[in-house]
């Protein structure tokens, strides 16, 4: 019973040193973005391997899931003879939840367990501690930018998520299914509030691309370096990401979609 | 050197589609298009019953939309809804007896405001008040009553 005890205690103890370990990191690297931006250098590399590289998964994807809802929303929405609302059906889910949430889970696995790696890997060849030693800052050089370009390419990635898979829901339910295409976009127009739902899911997306990145990048920094601790970090960064998204995701629409 | 201009390429390339996406959304998905903030007049309209009417739902007249609703109240002396229209300027010639009705585009679909232009010659003003009113129709009601009225007759025919 005792050792239980002191086993909870210690794995609580952990859990608050790491947040705190995480929190401090966070402010390190919000002080280190002012001096990444007098070189945009170093931040255009970043864009490109964390930008670029996922553009092609997250467009694919996008396309797919706006075809798979205009197929489903079709069916469903048919059995009441109102398949004309199938763009705001598609549009609204794509806009406030799909486009920021999967392109966010998207992202971690694909650009937030390279981050992880990466820095992981620079930790455990010593090559962080090799640029402290040429009185060069790691945070400012490595992670702010990678951090910045995380943050900056997540709601650009959700946006063309989104409107890839709108057209996809568009070329499936007026080109293979028949619905008024006329009808499709003007029911759209008239039901989505640039406001309510556009703002809201970019506000999303960069809270997700502010935490995936922040998670991704304390994971690596904090990894044990070996191999070994290298590939937990790594799974650590996905898991992580992925229930943060999804709770945070709950967290944000009752706070922005509640009062409709 | 060539390798970082490709990069660059890419990257611009990049944020370009993002911002076109986030563009396309806000003109072509939302409806920020139709929303341009033109400069507008209130006024005011009395309904008996308002029915499922909704702030922003559209005011027409002749059916092409002219304003949208920007406050429903209930008003606790005479028990009406006053409802807020809220008129696009470049319409500013409504006749002062106006109709306005609440109809429903289509059977399930959402509720607006419909302007009817009488023959006055004055014109409604910013401020002003619309005098003749049609409720909503209630649809529970439109049942009931037929409900209510086919078994009347029944009863009767078989009085007969």
């Amino acid at each position: 019973m005792i050792e239980f005890l002191q086993l909870l205690g210690k794995s609580t103890r952990a859990s608050f040193t790491k947040l705190g370990r995480a929190s401090f990191f966070l402010i390190q690297i919000v002080s280190g973005i002012a001096s990444v931006l007098p070189r945009p250098r170093l931040l255009l590399k970043q864009m490109y391997s964390v930008g670029v590289l996922s553009f092609l998964i997250i467009t694919i994807s996008g396309l797919f899931v706006g075809m798979v809802l205009g197929l489903q929303g079709y069916y469903t929405l048919s059995d009441f003879g109102a398949e004309e609302t199938l763009g705001v059906m598609v549009a609204a889910s794509l806009v406030r939840e799909l486009g920021p949430v999967v392109s966010a889970l998207l992202f971690a696995g694909r650009a937030g367990s390279a981050l992880t790696a990466e820095i992981g890997l620079m930790k455990a060849t010593e090559q962080l501690s090799g640029m402290e030693m040429m009185a060069v800052d790691p945070i400012k050089r490595i992670i702010s930018p990678r951090f910045l370009a995380g943050l900056l390419s997540m709601p650009l990635l959700a946006a063309l998520f989104s409107a890839v898979g709108i057209i996809g829901g568009q070329l499936v339910g007026s080109g293979l299914l028949g619905v008024d295409e006329g009808a499709y976009w003007s029911q759209m127009q008239a039901n989505i509030d640039f406001q309510d739902d556009i703002i809201n899911g970019v506000l999303k997306s960069l809270v997700f691309g502010f935490v995936t990145s922040w998670i991704a990048l304390f994971e690596g920094y904090d990894s044990i370096p070996t191999s070994e601790g290298v590939s937990r970090a790594t799974t650590r960064t996905v898991v992580n990401s992925a229930f943060s998204i999804l709770g945070l995701d709950f967290i944000l629409t009752a706070l922005m979609f509640g009062d409709d | 050197m060539q390798h970082t201009n490709t990069q660059d390429t890419l990257v611009g390339l990049f944020v370009a589609a993002g911002i076109a996406g986030l563009f396309f959304l806000s003109m072509q998905v939302s409806n920020l298009s139709s929303f341009t903030e033109h400069d507008s007049y209130t006024i005011t309209a009395r309904f008996e019953n308002s029915g499922g009417l909704k702030v922003k739902s559209p005011v027409s007249a002749a059916g092409v939309k002219i304003g949208q609703v920007t406050g429903i109240r209930f008003d606790p002396k005479t028990y009406q809804s006053v409802v807020s229209l809220s008129i696009d300027v470049q319409y500013n010639n409504l006749p002062e007896d106006t109709t306005a009705s609440i109809f429903t585009a289509g059977l399930l679909g959402e509720q607006y405001v419909s302007l009817e232009p009488g023959g006055s010659d004055d014109y409604l003003k910013n401020g002003g008040n619309i005098e003749i009113t049609q409720s909503a129709i209630i649809l529970e009601k439109a049942i009931g009553q037929f409900l209510f009225k086919s078994a009347e007759e029944k009863a009767e025919g078989k009085k007969k």
